[in-house]
């Protein structure tokens, strides 16, 4: 691996002179009203700061995330992969392999104590000593926990990542396992989404590159800038809801009057992401506005939840198919007929009660 | 606890007989119950109107507000119930003795269980014999604490940790309640345990009222009134 390039590479890479670059950090330093020693900082910061290395590991996965990744208009994923980051290690898009590819992670490991991110898509199985998914020869966890050691923080892309996704659902045979349950001791930047909108993936990266920190997480440990709000709070089909105007059936006329879709299972008021803000492919569209529900695919556990088109989660503790309000009204009804039956025999207690008082 | 004797009218000898009676339930106890009884059935069916909405209304968007009416009415009446519940628990320490017996249970107490089995047995018609209690017998109050107490502290709480995600992530109730989310991650099983809540409570409505109407005339002690007046009466004098 040759020496990682430094910003100020790139920018000459890109056929920007050095007279067009020191310009550009005087005029820079000036409109941000800096004084007169910052222009030479600036540059001597692009020209020294060396671009952060990542590595880009695969577990239990269907790479539909890295799929999502490379479609980032905003910025362009060449950018990213060229430009902000060094992307050392990626086994989806890497010319290297076998015995060059491992070598490339002995030495980032090395070479960029604390200093590397590592991005996880997937996650690992831990039954079996982790043999359901064997990378390089050993169990995945193995090398994501010998990898995890020595980078500054742990990027979790994807449902599967961060919640465990399909092959974590119920039974979950491989006992599939997301990456915060393996790695504690490290921060762990949860970007779930099955997969994530391409362009939270890439600004994820560019909010740590950029200010070299890394972005402030909610509780769930997931990045606050994308996801404190559910997609219900910001969905352009919310006035309908807060009306009444519901989707009753997909082909009536509601649906052609793209009403509410919270009757046919919608799950963005419980679904946090940025789909009805950010949007997908460039900010065409997102699910609801194609006419679908929400199926809260950044959530946790969200293949457990039951059908995609019912708002309340069926509950299979419970050997057939019930939800909450079905077993409340079934056990409601049982209770009552108890009552009605109590009250009955209460009431032939007391009559024979008082004949056997009167006969005495 | 003291008994006063009070002296109603006999109508029918036009001679003042007495009965007993105790001071149970002090006014704020009472205020809660009925005010717990109104805000719990609106509660109830704006709580299930929210999970199952009416059928569609017509016309513009911006002419209709139905679902945030019937949103606004679950919130007035949660607030409205969670404020009595933090009056309720104030007088938990201040009030009579009566009033802390529904928010904890003696399981520590060999008496508490003796009665409480004696009650089992008298609703299971194994015994006839009615024991006098000047609060709740000892199977009231396991019940209500049971199902009734912790789930209306469960229902708050969910309750304002499902409101807190339209308030928003800066707002006093997420401050509060976000730990929620550490115990159920994704919220939507919050919302199946909010419904699930709601149906335990509308069973303890059925079971208390009725038991409520059948202690009434079954053991001769005033039930009902007991909650309007806060006086309970015996009816019987023996024992």
């Amino acid at each position: 691996m040759a020496t990682a390039e430094t910003f100020y590479d790139v920018i000459r890479r890109q056929g920007i002179t050095r007279r067009s670059f020191t310009k550009f950090c005087s005029l820079t330093a000036a409109s941000l009203g800096f004084g007169s020693g910052a222009a030479t900082a600036m540059a001597e910061a692009l020209e020294t700061k060396e671009r952060v290395p990542v590595i880009w590991m695969h577990g239990l996965e269907c790479t539909c995330c890295s799929e999502s990744f490379i479609r980032s208009a905003h910025p362009l994923v060449k950018d990213v992969v060229l430009s902000m980051i060094s992307l050392d290690y990626d086994e989806m898009i890497m010319a290297a392999a076998g015995h060059q590819a491992e070598a490339i992670l002995e030495e980032t490991k090395a070479k960029y104590k604390g200093k590397y991110i590592l991005a996880v898509e997937g996650n690992p199985p831990l039954n079996e000593d982790g043999m359901f998914c064997i990378d390089g020869g050993r169990p995945f966890v193995e090398k994501l926990r010998w990898m995890a050691e020595d980078a500054m923080a742990v990027i979790a892309w994807g449902a599967c990542a961060a919640w465990g996704c399909v092959q974590a659902a119920n039974p979950n045979p491989t006992q599939a396992t997301p990456i915060d349950k393996v790695i504690h001791d490290k921060p762990v930047i949860k970007v779930p989404g099955c997969p994530p909108i391409a362009e939270v993936m890439t600004g994820v990266i560019t909010f740590i590159t950029t200010f070299d920190k890394l972005p402030e997480l909610d509780r769930q440990g997931r990045p606050k800038m994308f996801y404190s709000q559910r997609i219900h709070d910001k969905c352009y089909r919310r006035p309908h809801f807060d009306a009444g105007q519901f989707v009753e059936e997909w082909d009536d006329e509601g649906a052609r009057k793209g009403y509410c879709l919270y009757k046919t299972g919608c799950k963005g008021p419980t679904t946090y992401n940025a789909c009805s803000t950010v949007r997908w492919n460039e900010g065409v569209s997102f699910p609801i506005q194609s006419g679908h529900g929400c199926i809260g695919c950044s959530e946790e556990g969200f293949w457990d939840q039951g059908s995609f088109y019912d708002r309340l989660t069926n509950l299979h503790q419970f050997g057939i198919e019930a939800d909450a309000d079905k077993i409340g009204l079934t056990a409601a009804g049982i209770v009552g007929g108890a009552i009605a039956a109590h009250a009955a025999v209460t009431a032939i207690k007391r009559v024979t009660t008082k004949r056997e008082k009167a006969d005495a | 606890m003291t008994l006063h004797e009070t002296l109603p009218a006999d109508t029918h000898d036009e001679k003042a007989i007495e009965r007993p009676s105790v001071y149970v339930y002090d006014a704020p106890v009472r205020i809660w119950h009925w005010g717990n009884a109104v805000s719990i059935l609106t509660l109830a069916l704006t709580g299930y109107l929210i999970g199952s909405p009416l059928i569609s209304v017509s016309g513009e968007a911006s002419a209709n507000y139905l679902m945030g009416r019937i949103r606004f009415i679950h919130f007035a009446a949660a607030q409205t119930l969670t404020v009595l519940l933090i009056l309720r628990v104030y007088w938990v320490f201040v009030g009579n003795v009566h009033a802390r017996q529904i928010f904890y249970v003696p399981i520590w107490s060999g008496r508490f269980w003796k009665e409480w089995s004696h009650e089992v047995r008298r609703y299971m018609f194994m015994t006839r014999q009615t024991k006098k209690y000047a609060g709740h017998n000892p199977l009231a109050r396991f019940t209500m604490f049971l199902l009734f107490t912790l789930p209306l502290f469960f229902m708050v709480i969910t309750g304002f940790a499902l409101e807190s995600e339209g308030a928003g992530r800066d707002s006093w109730e997420y401050v509060l309640f976000d730990w929620v989310f550490s115990i159920w991650p994704n919220s939507q099983d919050i919302h199946t345990n909010h419904h699930l809540g709601m149906w335990g409570i509308v069973i303890f409505v059925i079971v208390h009222i009725y038991v409520a109407v059948r202690e009434d005339i079954m053991s001769r002690q005033g039930i009902i009134s007991s909650m309007i007046s806060g006086e309970r009466f015996f009816k019987d004098m023996e024992d």
